[in-house]
């Protein structure tokens, strides 16, 4: 685990998205394991629970699936997330269940992760469910994939296998828009290429999936260039010696802020200067995504919350009509002349959803024009109308001002994410 | 740390940034919102962040605190000194005043706590005050339950967690909407490790109560653990209270709270203690321990 308060390459988060038997929980159980992230009490529960269930050996998937109905199931069914850090980085799983029917939770786990891990079982290559996982890791936006082939001991660690695998994936990843894919043969029971390099597998001339995982650079995914500040909250402390103070809050999506750059407020199109740049009651000189801060601006221009601070020369666009890519999440339905409500940023907005496109058949990657029902674990290209305009990129090249969910006003159920472009 | 010619934050100077923005995101999004404030670290962490978030403004919201009775002395010390520190405000909701009132009754027993008798006395407070969103410390890495739990979490209106029946939570998208009744779970340090908290306890000089640092004290030893002597304590015949040099992990009751022996007296020490230990956290809590699925269980009745 490591005392350093700094890991110095930073946070990661990545997902993991798996069938039902391609041995996810083990994977995922000998980097918490390896990683010393398991505690003596947490497998001592999980011995004793096993061994109450009749099991011979501690059954380590216990571990991962926390809540009761899925252990009486025994499935995942829900994302959880799990922690483990390295001295070189902390790391976040979403670990997500690989049900055709959960293609929802895949979604919700890839909305905030920077890579995926995609596994596959080495007896059986490619399956539909591979295919799921990489398209929707590519339509969320993710910029790396490692594809794990796992179970390469009941292969005989065959070289042959593992490069027929890899053309297979190569021929269908062609297809989407992912810019670093990486390969990696494993067997996560026997802890090959997991987090030390492998004696059995002497002709992979990479590296484990740990180190891989260690020294991915992320960093340059996140968008510099583009400045977008969406005010989150206004901040008036009217105490004595504060009395004029007016500071908006927020976190900086993309670009970097710099004190005394000259923005423009949207929609109002004023211009200012931002006169500071607070951190608690630190001064900065210079923010970027990921902090939240306040600025404060050289004059009164009356900004609240759901409004946003951009560059005179590089604006989002203002807009209520938006083209989409919707993953449906609600049990029932779309019902096209319902009312929902968008949640871009910090704006709530009415919209309706003017026009069904066409419906994606995520295994094939084809578009289905035929059927235009949406339905839960669906994906779909529609046009969104909305009641007054939002400030919009694409999805493509801002994950944060390119994303909404549409929330149902009669149940204040999330019953979709979606992607601008 | 913020690395201003690489454009890169290390993962705490990350963790408080997005913990800054889901309790902006509470303000900015509910009516009647607070902090439930135990005393314990995670709580004053929270407390800590949410100065740093409306700085320089005071925090638009109360903190509520739920009094057992049952509480350690320094620990309603320090939280009146914080709250003093603060310029907060603070509601105490009385687990006392619950039991008086005849809505729950008094466990009894070597093992009798107040800790499940607190849910009723929680969730009373909350409807009485018609609080429509509690931001808590907790965190996913405590328990299994808790790892799937949300950032903004949804409670029906009796205060239940529906554990399959979660909204989905995706981006930093985060879905406040609600009926009268219900009311939101708020849990912005989520994504930290209980090592994360220590961290950056440290990096901020966060002051904490005295208990957490190793110091001499009367204890008893009781099923593989070390519990405080203290007059809410029922002793069996064969406990004999011994002075020891102990340390708590975590803030409980008196009468549940396990204590460590330890000599890490500075945060320095604890951080090293914690990085090589072997049990977790909550592993010295006596209510966990009441069956594989206590926390799920307690969760959805209402509890934190």
């Amino acid at each position: 685990m490591g005392t350093s308060s700094t890991h110095h390459n930073g946070l990661l988060r990545f997902t993991t998205a798996g069938s039902v038997d391609d041995g996810k929980s083990t994977l995922i159980g000998r980097l918490l394991y390896d990683s010393k992230s398991i505690f003596e009490d947490q497998l001592e529960a999980v011995e004793e629970a096993s061994k109450h269930k009749g099991l011979e050996v501690a059954d380590l998937s216990l571990l991962t699936d926390g809540l009761r109905a899925e252990r009486e199931q025994g499935i995942t069914i829900d994302v959880a997330y799990r922690y483990f850090a390295t001295p070189k980085r902390k790391f976040i799983i979403a670990d997500t269940p690989g049900h055709i029917q959960y293609t929802r939770n895949m979604v919700t786990g890839a909305s905030t992760a920077d890579l995926a891990i995609i596994l596959i079982d080495a007896r059986n290559g490619l399956v539909e469910q591979t295919h799921r996982h990489s398209f929707i890791a590519s339509l969320l936006g993710l910029n790396h994939l490692v594809v794990c082939v796992n179970k390469m001991d009941l292969v005989d660690y065959n070289e042959a296998t593992f490069h027929e695998i890899v053309s297979q994936f190569k021929s269908f990843s062609s297809r989407l828009d992912i810019k670093d894919i990486t390969f990696i043969p494993i067997s996560a029971l026997k802890g090959d290429n997991v987090v030390e390099s492998s004696k059995n597998l002497p002709w992979f001339g990479g590296s484990s999936l740990l180190h891989h995982l260690e020294n991915v650079h992320v960093g340059a995914d996140r968008n510099m260039q583009d400045c977008r500040f969406p005010v989150q909250y206004v901040i008036r402390p009217q105490t004595n010696e504060n009395r004029d103070f007016r500071g908006y809050a927020g976190r900086i999506a993309s670009g970097v802020f710099k004190k005394g750059d000259a923005v423009v407020a949207l929609p109002s199109g004023r211009e200012t200067v931002i006169e500071s740049i607070l951190l608690g009651e630190e001064e900065m000189e210079i923010a970027f995504p990921p902090l939240s801060v306040v600025m404060t601006l050289q004059d009164d221009i009356d900004l609240s919350r759901g409004e946003m601070l951009v560059r005179k020369n590089n604006q989002p666009k203002m807009t209520t009509e938006l083209d989409a890519k919707i993953c449906w999440l609600d049990s029932r339905s779309l019902n096209p002349s319902s009312r929902l409500i968008v949640r871009h940023l910090s704006q709530e907005v009415q919209a309706k959803i003017s026009e069904v496109l066409y419906r994606i058949n995520i295994n094939t990657l084809h578009r289905d024009e035929e059927c235009r029902e949406i339905g839960m674990n669906d994906i779909a290209r529609v046009k969104i109308k909305t009641a007054s305009p939002i400030l919009a990129d694409p999805y493509r090249t801002n994950r944060t001002t390119g994303a909404f969910i549409l929330v149902d006003p009669s149940t204040h159920a999330t019953v979709a994410a979606g992607v601008i472009g | 740390m913020i690395n201003n010619d690489t454009y890169n934050l290390d993962h705490l100077a990350e963790l408080e940034a997005e913990s800054i923005y889901v309790i902006r995101e509470v303000a900015a999004q509910f009516d009647r919102p607070v902090i439930l404030f135990s005393g314990g670290k995670d709580s004053i962490v929270v407390t800590h962040i949410a100065a740093k978030a409306f700085a320089p403004a005071k925090i638009p919201m109360p903190l509520v605190h739920i009094d057992t009775g049952h509480n350690f002395p320094e620990t309603l010390e320090f939280r009146d000194g914080l709250v003093n520190r603060l310029g907060a405000n603070l509601i105490v909701g009385s687990v006392q005043k619950t039991i008086d009132d005849g809505k729950v009754r008094e466990e009894t027993g070597h093992n009798a706590s107040r800790n499940k008798l607190q849910t009723t006395t929680l969730i009373d407070t909350i409807d009485e005050n018609k609080f429509d969103a509690c931001i808590g410390g907790a965190r996913r890495d405590e328990e299994k339950a808790r790892a799937k739990e949300r950032f903004f979490s949804h409670r029906d209106d009796f205060s239940q967690w529906d554990p399959k029946n979660q909204r989905p939570e995706l981006w930093n998208l985060f879905n406040g909407m609600h009926a009268p009744e219900e009311h939101f779970r708020v849990f912005p340090l989520n994504n930290w490790t209980e090592l994360d908290v220590w961290n950056y306890i440290l990096r901020e000089n966060i002051q904490l109560p005295s208990l957490y640092y190793a110091h001499k004290r009367e204890c008893v030893r009781r099923d593989g653990q070390i519990l405080a002597n203290s007059t809410y304590l029922n002793l069996r015949e064969e406990e004999t209270p011994e002075m020891m040099k102990v340390r708590f992990r975590t803030l409980g009751d008196l009468t549940i709270t396990g204590a460590f022996e330890s000599d890490a007296d500075t945060i320095e020490s604890i951080i090293d203690e914690v990085a090589t230990t072997r049990i977790t956290e909550r592993g010295g809590r006596m209510d966990d321990k009441r069956g594989y699925s206590a926390m799920e269980d307690r969760k959805k009745e209402g509890y934190f």
